[in-house]
């Protein structure tokens, strides 16, 4: 069958499953757009920023387990995209974007919306790919699918030169299956090694489970739950990791790090023992490194040997799927007889009593965790949340305690504003039968409130919780702590009306300025099914995450 | 310390800057590189120079192991190896220094490879050190120009383990 480039490159995203694309069209791809036009198994969703349909597609992706499709122009359509790039590649993310390039005759001499994409994103992807050659594109659509989804997962960059989607040759079908002498990642663990760890388990008087987005990602929540449950440890979880055990449970410690509970931090401090699960140890959960855990053997279990010894040594290293170590260990460990833990979860009840997360009511305020409570309560805990970047990101990583995996999604290494929209848009795209609630400031908002636009043409209603203080809450609170009060830039005057703004797209927009309206505007919300509506609630401005 | 690391990698376009953005990305140092095709048409030989400490050569290793073209990763310095380093150097010759110039090339084995109405071209080949102390001798002398392979080489064992 003789088709055309385009023709091909949607050929092939068909028979690779792909049901959604988040995209924008530009010159460079308009021979894409014309073969996506007629495709009856791809729904296009037109965002009105690049940035947006990465975020979009990577929202999507957490929330479903699948990978997430982006389609870009060339130039400033490809630019607009790193940042969504970046962010999924900090995060681990599968993704596959496509960008257009300008035509193989012209590439290098300047023309018209031409970037050297691959040279620009080269340092946020997993992998990527210039498509010069029609007879190349289908088998690098197959290997950019298959390096996304595997391994340590990640976004790949297509970029396809326009004279290659216009060309012809004859199409013998999507590759059936692929095998690469430079990629094969090590997918089962070394039985020694899960012997070494079984053996420190069992003698583990002061053990902890340090598990992160690795256990989400790589989907060993039901793994994760049963190896905890069985050896009866306690359990702390890491910003990306939330939801993988459920935070309900009476062995979870909650949150680790900067802003984690006492109780997971000092456990971490005093343990002897570390079971670290899809984790790499980042500085937000390790502070100086020099007094991190210094009383722990650790078992570090992730897919990426890379990440293993990277910044804290590990006294057992299983690189492997998550999934599969794990039930390697339950298996080992099944009729072992593990040393009296009752001191350790004594001790661990004393410092829980401290209560970290308790914070002070005040009367004329509404208090942003009160907010994230109530939100709590109105959508009985299950509904899929999404966040920006800053304080009332970590107050919903605190306050909404998630019981499932893929209900929280943040951007979480790379701390990108403008994330939260899109990617609840992408959410809920994947998950119509979910409720989902974007928790945002009146700062991150501003960054993709564009999207709002496109929330309206393709029906995917998503509730905004902007906690409006006024102020870059996280920035201000940095100002006050470290900066002696010296507020740089960090108020926002002349915001705008957002009920106003949200009505003019489309959307229902409530106002709330008192504790007492809080409940009933967030019930209004979440009854309206097939609408979004835009919650701004008027918070403590001085109000700071701990 | 310093340490030769050999890396396999698919012959393709881009694949060196992948390996050259790697390190400045990542901070990591690179003494010298060399890269060239092998008899296999498909793969490339890259063999880097890189000094840090064993942690640091460590992720240097992991990180370049994680490259999608990279095919094998080898730390030639942690195995019996051969390592050669090739430099041409320029160097002005007259009368007056000819013969001691002529003498310093033979102890080190060097080779002239070319000579002008007043400069001698001089291949010299070995281990870097011996480069080091063959243009440390020279330096007495007016060197004008010098440009260096960079280390290449192999591990001596039939295979690397």
């Amino acid at each position: 069958m003789k088709l055309n480039g385009a023709q091909i490159l949607v050929n092939c995203l068909q028979s690779e499953g792909v049901e959604h694309i988040f995209g924008y069209p530009g010159g460079a791809v308009l021979h894409i757009y014309d073969a996506l036009n007629v495709s009856d198994k791809i729904k296009h969703i037109l965002v009105r920023h690049e940035q947006g349909a990465v975020h979009a597609a990577d929202g999507y992706a957490r929330s479903s387990g699948k990978c997430g499709v982006a389609l870009v122009t060339s130039g400033p359509g490809l630019t607009n995209a790193v940042t969504g790039i970046a962010t999924a590649h900090m995060d681990s993310i599968p993704l596959v974007v496509i960008s257009g390039q300008v035509s193989s005759a012209v590439i290098g001499n300047d023309a018209f919306q031409e970037v050297d994409a691959v040279g620009i994103t080269r340092s946020c992807v997993k992998h990527n790919f210039l498509v010069t050659n029609i007879d190349d594109l289908a088998m690098v659509i197959k290997k950019a699918f298959h390096i996304a989804k595997t391994g340590r997962p990640g976004p790949v960059l297509i970029d396809i030169s326009k004279d290659t989607t216009i060309a012809t040759t004859e199409f013998e079908g999507y590759p059936q299956s692929i095998n690469m002498r430079s990629y094969q990642p090590q997918i089962k663990p070394d039985s020694q090694q899960i012997a070494a760890a079984i053996e420190l388990i069992v003698k583990a008087k002061k053990p902890i489970i340090y598990s992160g987005g690795g256990s989400v990602i790589g989907n060993a929540s039901r793994q994760l739950r049963d190896l905890t449950k069985q050896i009866g440890f306690p359990i702390t979880q890491t910003l990306m990791g939330l939801g993988a055990f459920p935070a309900t449970n009476k062995q979870s410690l909650g949150m680790l790090g900067m802003h984690g509970t006492y109780e997971a931090n000092m456990a971490m401090h005093d343990s002897d023992c570390i079971i670290a699960v899809g984790v790499r140890f980042d500085d937000r959960i390790t502070g100086n490194l020099d007094l991190f855990c210094p009383f722990a053997k650790i078992i570090h279990i992730d897919i990426d040997p890379s990440s293993i010894g990277k910044t804290v040594g590990a006294d057992v290293s299983i690189v492997a799927q998550v999934s599969d170590a794990l039930s390697e260990l339950s298996a080992g460990l099944q009729g072992k007889k593990l040393a009296d833990i009752s001191h350790w979860w004594q001790q661990i009840d004393k410092w829980r009593a401290v209560d970290s997360m308790a914070y002070k009511t005040a009367a004329g305020v509404i208090k942003p965790q009160s907010v994230i409570e109530a939100l709590y309560a109105v959508t009985k805990g299950d509904a899929i949340v999404t966040s920006d970047v800053g304080q009332h990101q970590m107050w919903a990583a605190q306050y909404y305690p998630f019981d499932k995996p893929r209900r929280w999604i943040n951007s979480g290494g790379l701390g990108t504003m403008g994330f939260g929209l899109p990617a609840a848009m992408g959410a809920k795209l994947a998950q119509p039968n979910l409720d989902v609630a974007c928790v945002t400031g009146e700062g991150s908002i501003q960054m993709m409130l564009q999207e709002l636009s496109t929330m309206l043409q393709y029906s995917t209603p998503v509730k905004i919780i902007n906690l409006n203080n006024g102020y870059l809450g996280m920035v201000r609170q940095w100002q006050e702590f470290f900066y002696e009060k010296r507020y740089a830039m960090s108020y926002m005057e002349a915001l705008p009306d957002f009920v106003k703004l949200a009505e003019s797209y489309g959307h229902i927009g409530i106002k709330v300025e008192q504790e007492s309206e809080l409940m009933p505007a967030l019930k209004q919300a979440f009854e309206q099914k097939d609408k979004t509506v835009f919650v701004d609630i008027l918070t403590d401005p001085s109000e700071n995450v701990f | 310390m310093r340490h030769i690391i050999s890396v396999q990698l698919e012959n393709e376009s881009g694949a060196l800057s992948r390996v050259a953005g790697l390190f400045s990305a990542r901070g990591f140092n690179i003494e010298s590189l060399t890269v060239a095709p092998t008899n296999d048409a498909t793969l490339s030989r890259m063999t880097i120079v890189s000094i840090g400490d064993d942690n640091i050569i460590e992720q240097v290793v992991k990180q370049l192991e994680k490259l999608i073209d990279v095919v094998t990763v080898i730390n030639l310095t942690a195995t019996e190896h051969i390592e050669r380093e090739l430099a041409l150097i320029k160097i002005s010759v007259n009368a007056g220094t000819q013969e001691d110039i002529d003498k310093i090339i033979d102890s080190c084995a060097g080779k002239i490879v070319d000579v002008s109405e007043d400069t001698y071209t001089v291949e010299v080949a070995g281990k870097s050190q011996k480069l080091n102390d063959f243009l440390a001798a020279l330096n007495k002398f007016e060197i004008l120009e010098v440009s260096r392979t960079g280390v290449t080489g192999v591990c001596q064992k039939r295979e690397y383990k």
